[in-house]
């Protein structure tokens, strides 16, 4: 087997999963970009002809018609729950329960009125929060500038009314504390972790709410009431504990009223809505379909309330609070005014004007947001963009003209208030087609994409299993099953990019090079398809034994069938909600019943008993082989290990009763200092324990007997990286306030540290990749002496080591020989650790790597990788023991369900270093081993929070599954 | 001979599956708020002591496994005894399984052993009463072709499909069984 093909087809392999991967996350998880920049009160918004001699102090781009603000959020206020339909006879728990905002609607019909208020998805708390606040559409992932911090980066109203000098008071859900730090003058913040808490948040905030309200000291107050959602997760809408909820409610915003003051504008505002069983998070139309009450004791709107509550983006509330309350809207916002609110007490005309003023300053604020969007980003269709670029530069010439004409009273009344509509509703049009543009590329999912990316990763599993299944092939092989789908891929894609040069279009290259993935597959199936009748006659020219090699195969299908039953299982269970939450449980299980099972089929087939002589036959019993007894332990140790490893879980918030393991907190972090020391000894004595369990294994199997420089490195290097560690742990976990003059040290240490563990691992692995060989020959020839034998050609990769041995072997027999010939052989060669030649080298890879993953995760979850080497040495104790015991000699080929067994452990042990598939469990502290908190790029943090994160991935399956097999060659 | 073992046979598996049966049903007329799902602790005490009563009824009455020889009243006590221990030890171990199969260690303790108990008495107590404490025995009966006679391939079956019964059991359990439409 030559070389080039080998990586040209594994580096091929990882082009398709890329490229497969890549196009089922370009639909899937949704991304922009957040832009640093943020409004100021002195941008250029307001037209120099208009008024801006007369805009009122305190006042920035638009008159001031409040001070006063009052947010209430009750979280999860469906519209249903808001609205009041007295000739309901027999209403549900949940409706009619607001009669309060009914009876202000009703009495005061200018003063208050309902709407739907329409949350954009995603529908979870911080997303519409984020939304709430910056007008904009929060997708999955914000990329921002600053790495593992929740704080909202983008300009937002808070901090529009913070650098205006307004003071906002908070109450309520504690969310809002990580999202804007610093940010309120007073605040009182209530737990929100628990879900089955109905009671906690709303009581506090109602202990608090009318007295900060009487004193007077804010311009802004927000309420975040969490009770009715939290009734919702508990009980679900229809339930009479519901019911309690909104009359509480209800009463709250009765005595809220009589506390406000003239000047105060209030507004109730669900973020969400909820579904039938209590759910949010999707954007069903019961998740999507949220209230918003607007009220104040001055009248607000120049008509009455239309006949069915309109409905307005949530988006819509940001440029509309910013301008009633005289702020800057937030640059990022691209909502749009909520215009009925700005008309005021005046006539049609002053009236209209005022409200084309809010829209003009609204549109000039969307397309600079716009614009310097599509600097940075260009996930934003051009050529949309240039139409919503005419449409504004259009409104924008009108609304000049119309300026002019009114300073000179030259139109009438009725001729002026039509072209003033027929403007305002141009400036509608482009407010709206900005927002619908910016939704489309945000916040939706491409389900042909997704579907896409499915496709292409399904037939490249497929493909490697067809390509393990022929890997021993001759190199024809290659050349039609490798050559020719790589030239066809390369085909597509050239024509590809000939087809966008021409048409002129951008070019995507993640299309691109799906194409050629999807090309280059269907050239690999059709010539596998071309070649697999040869492959056939060529077996069959050898005597048929049909009979028997049906039996054989029926067999060969049946061993299969479990553990690609398993693997099948797990893969259809990412398809059930319930299974997704619980997968940390399923895989230790699925792990443990294949091992089981393993042990129940050689029983069944006799391997385990002693091969029954005449006597036991006659008798009928059977008994036990003697090494029968080590298996056995071997499996229970794994299964201790499987078990243990449940104590280092971390928890989905889909599993309220759940609490994260204690383990996976920082040292730091503990009060108690005897426990802190215990618990630091304990893993410091770990790492030393896994060095001599390392060391003491080499030695066993006679590898490190050479002086080459590898050898060298694990005597010596081993030790300097765990004193590393260890030192690291010690300055990292010591309490910040009790070193006192030492502290500039101790920054010192912090970095260092964790740099020297890099440099020296990062040594470790290129002498590992340059000489990989830990073998000593001793040859007693010429002399008594030793001498080292130097190898014809050092092999520089593991490929070469097939070549390698044979020599060494050959080298052997022909000093043999000579002796032989000579007579009387007196010297011989010996060699050191030629047997586990392959292990010895994955095994200090191995080590050197789970080094640096421990570096990057939380102290003690050193234990978890302690019993992560340990399942996998027992696992692979187990296959050899059970391979020598079903008589199974090929040494190169691995049975599926090891395969299986061993991609079991890495996901459970995914688990087991404390981490869970949803975002807020990333271990963010990664990115900041060995760095003070500040990046220039976010690769480097990227690249330290992916390893922490697929710590288990990389020791297991990353640089093991083609070596498994070797390092069960020897252990 | 054969046709009247397999009637005898079939005539103790189904008298099994009755018992099952009667034990989930009479006990409501004797005890007010008994269900299954409700009391699980009751039922599985009264499942697994009813079948092995009458698994070892059963096996005074049928006499499945002829004893070649007579043996003595002391010989047969220990016999008895090395059962229960037997028995005991069995339901440890699969105590000790469940738990290793991730079943919570301290909390729900009670539920875990019952269970144990439950399909000790499905598996071990079958083998016991048709074996005898003989674990070479078991080990024949257990493998391929191991089994001699109809009563031998019978409990094969029946054990081999317990232990898989309770494997399947744990499939359902990530499911959302705390939403109102599951009940």
């Amino acid at each position: 087997m030559q070389r080039w093909p080998v990586l040209l087809f594994l580096a091929w392999v990882c082009f398709l999963f890329f490229a497969g991967i890549g196009l089922f996350m370009s639909g899937f998880l949704l991304t922009r970009i957040e832009l640093a920049s943020s409004s100021s009160c002195s941008d250029p918004f307001v037209p120099p002809s208009w008024e801006r001699q007369s805009l009122p102090p305190g006042s920035c781009w638009a008159p001031q018609r409040f001070s006063k603000a009052v947010l209430v959020i009750i979280d999860a206020l469906r519209f249903e729950f808001a609205h009041f339909n007295p000739a309901k006879a027999s209403p549900r728990p949940y409706e009619n329960k607001l009669s309060f905002l009914h009876h202000l609607v009703t009495s005061q019909p200018r003063h208050a009125r309902l709407y739907r208020f329409r949350a954009d998805p995603p529908t979870a708390t911080m997303q519409r929060i984020k939304g709430l606040t910056t007008g904009s559409l929060p997708t999955f992932i914000d990329v921002g500038s600053n790495f593992a911090t929740y704080a909202i980066q983008e300009d937002n109203l808070l901090a529009q009314l913070v650098q205006n000098g307004r003071r906002v008071i908070f109450m309520g859900d504690d969310t809002w504390e990580g999202l804007f730090p610093k940010k309120f003058f007073r605040s009182y913040f209530f737990p929100s972790f628990n879900v089955k808490d109905l009671h906690t948040v709303d009581d506090g905030i109602l202990q608090h709410l009318y007295p900060t309200v009487d004193s007077g000291e804010w311009d802004m107050l927000i309420a975040h009431f969490l009770g009715v959602d939290h009734c919702g997760h508990k009980h679900g809408p229809d339930h009479a504990e519901m019911a309690k909820k909104l009359t509480q409610m209800n009463e709250m915003l009765r005595s809220l009223v009589e506390h406000l003051g003239n000047d105060t504008l209030l507004l109730v505002a669900g973020d969400h809505g909820m579904t039938e069983t209590g759910d949010h998070g999707g954007d069903s139309e019961k998740e999507v379909n949220a209230a918003l009450f607007v009220y104040s004791k001055t009248p607000l709107f120049g008509t009455g309330p239309p006949e069915e509550p309109e409905a307005v983006a949530q988006v819509n509330l940001v440029p509309t609070v910013a301008l009633l309350l005289g702020v800057p809207i937030p640059y990022s916002n691209i909502g749009e005014v909520m215009a009925e609110l700005f008309s005021g007490d005046g006539d049609a005309v002053s009236a209209a004007l005022q409200q084309l003023l809010v829209y003009h300053i609204n549109a000039k604020q969307v397309d600079r947001f716009l614009h310097s969007y599509s600097l940075v980003a260009q996930d934003l269709p051009a050529e949309q963009l240039q139409h919503l670029q005419d449409l504004f530069s259009g409104a924008m010439e009108e609304h000049a003209q119309l300026l002019a004409q009114v300073q000179r009273p030259t139109l009438v009344p009725p001729e002026l208030e039509s072209r003033l509509g027929s403007l305002i509703g141009r400036f509608q049009l482009y407010l709206r087609e900005a927002r619908a543009v910016c939704t489309q590329s945000w916040a939706r999912f491409h389900p042909l994409r997704m579907v896409g990316g499915c496709t292409l990763i399904a037939a490249s599993c497929l493909l490697c299993y067809m390509a393990s299944e022929l890997a021993t092939a001759s190199d024809s092989f290659y050349r039609s099953c490798l050559l020719y789908p790589l030239l066809w891929g390369l085909v597509v894609a050239v024509l590809l990019g000939l087809a966008h040069a021409f048409t002129q279009n951008g070019l995507d290259l993640l299309l691109v090079s799906s194409w050629a993935a999807a090309a280059s597959q269907l050239g690999f199936f059709w010539h596998w398809w071309g070649w697999h009748p040869k492959r056939a006659r060529l077996v069959g020219s050898q005597p048929p034994l049909a009979s028997v090699s049906l039996r054989q195969r029926l067999q060969a299908w049946l061993q299969l069938a479990f553990p690609m039953g398993i693997l099948l299982f797990r893969c259809g269970a990412m398809f059930s909600d319930s299974f997704v939450v619980a997968e940390a449980r399923v895989a230790p299980f699925l792990l443990a019943s294949l091992v089981m099972l393993l042990i129940g089929k050689l029983h069944w087939d006799g391997r385990l008993t002693v091969p029954e002589g005449p006597k036991q036959q006659l008798l009928g019993f059977s008994s036990y082989r003697r090494e029968i007894w080590y298996l056995l332990c071997l499996v229970a140790m794994l299964l201790v290990c499987v078990r243990l490893s449940s104590f280092f879980h971390q928890c989905r918030e889909e599993i309220p009763q759940c609490r994260p393991s204690l383990f996976l907190s920082p040292l730091a972090s503990l009060r108690n200092t005897r426990a802190k020391n215990l618990f630091y000894l304990l893993c410091v004595a770990l790492l030393a324990g896994l060095v001599c369990a390392v060391r003491s294994w080499l030695r066993h199997y006679g590898n490190l007997n050479s002086s080459d420089p590898l050898v060298l490195f694990v005597r010596w290097g081993f030790p300097l990286v765990v004193l590393c560690i260890a030192c690291y742990w010690a300055v990292a976990s010591s309490a910040d306030d009790s070193l006192g003059k030492l502290q500039e040290l101790v920054q010192v240490a912090v970095v260092a540290f964790p740099w020297a563990v890099y440099g020296l691992a990062s040594v470790g692995l290129l002498l590992l990749l340059c000489n990989p060989m830990t073998v000593f020959a001793k040859d007693t020839r010429e002399s008594a002496g030793s001498i080292v034998t130097p190898y014809l050609g050092v092999p520089s990769s593991e490929v070469d080591f097939l070549h390698v041995i044979p020599q060494i072997y050959k080298r052997m027999q022909e000093s043999q020989k000579s002796c032989l010939e000579r007579g009387g052989c007196k010297a011989t060669v010996a060699a050191y650790g030629l047997g586990s030649v392959y292990s010895a080298a994955l095994v200090i890879a191995l080590t050197l790597l789970g080094f640096l993953l421990m570096l990057l995760h939380s102290e003690r979850l050193s234990l978890a990788f302690l019993l992560l080497f340990l399942e996998a040495f027992v696992l692979l104790h187990i296959h050899t023991r059970a391979r020598g015991l079903a008589g199974d000699a090929e040494p190169f080929s691995v049975p599926w369900y090891a395969v299986i067994s061993w991609l079991l452990a890495a996901s459970q042990f995914f688990y087991s270093t404390g981490h869970q598939p949803i975002f807020p469990a990333i271990h963010w502290n990664a990115a900041f081993v060995g760095f003070h908190l500040d990046h220039s790029t976010n690769l480097l943090p990227a690249v330290l929070v992916g390893a922490n994160t697929f710590a288990s991935h990389i020791l297991f399956a990353g640089s093991q599954l083609p070596s498994a097999p070797a390092l069960a060659l020897c252990v | 001979m054969k046709e009247a073992e397999i009637r005898r046979l079939l005539a103790a598996n189904l008298l099994c599956v009755f018992t099952i049966v009667l034990t989930a049903v009479v006990p409501a007329f004797f005890w007010d708020g008994f269900t299954i799902l409700g009391t699980h602790l009751a039922w599985l005490c009264i499942c697994s002591v009813c079948v092995s009563t009458l698994n070892i009824i059963l096996h005074l009455v049928l006499k499945p496994n002829l004893t070649p020889k007579r043996s003595s009243f002391a010989h047969k006590i220990s016999r008895f005894l090395k059962c229960c221990i037997y028995f005991f030890m069995s339901c440890i171990l699969f105590h000790a399984i469940i738990v290793l199969y991730g079943a919570p260690l301290i909390e729900s303790v009670t539920e875990t052993f019952l269970f144990a108990v439950l399909l000790s008495t499905f598996t071990t107590l079958q083998c016991l009463c048709m074996l005898g404490p003989n674990i070479q025995a078991w080990i024949r009966v257990f493998s391929k072709n191991g089994a001699m006679s109809i009563w031998e391939s019978s409990l094969q079956i029946t054990t081999i499909c317990s232990i898989l019964g309770a494997w399947f059991g744990a499939f359902p359990i990530p499911l959302d069984w705390d939403r109102p439409w599951q009940v």
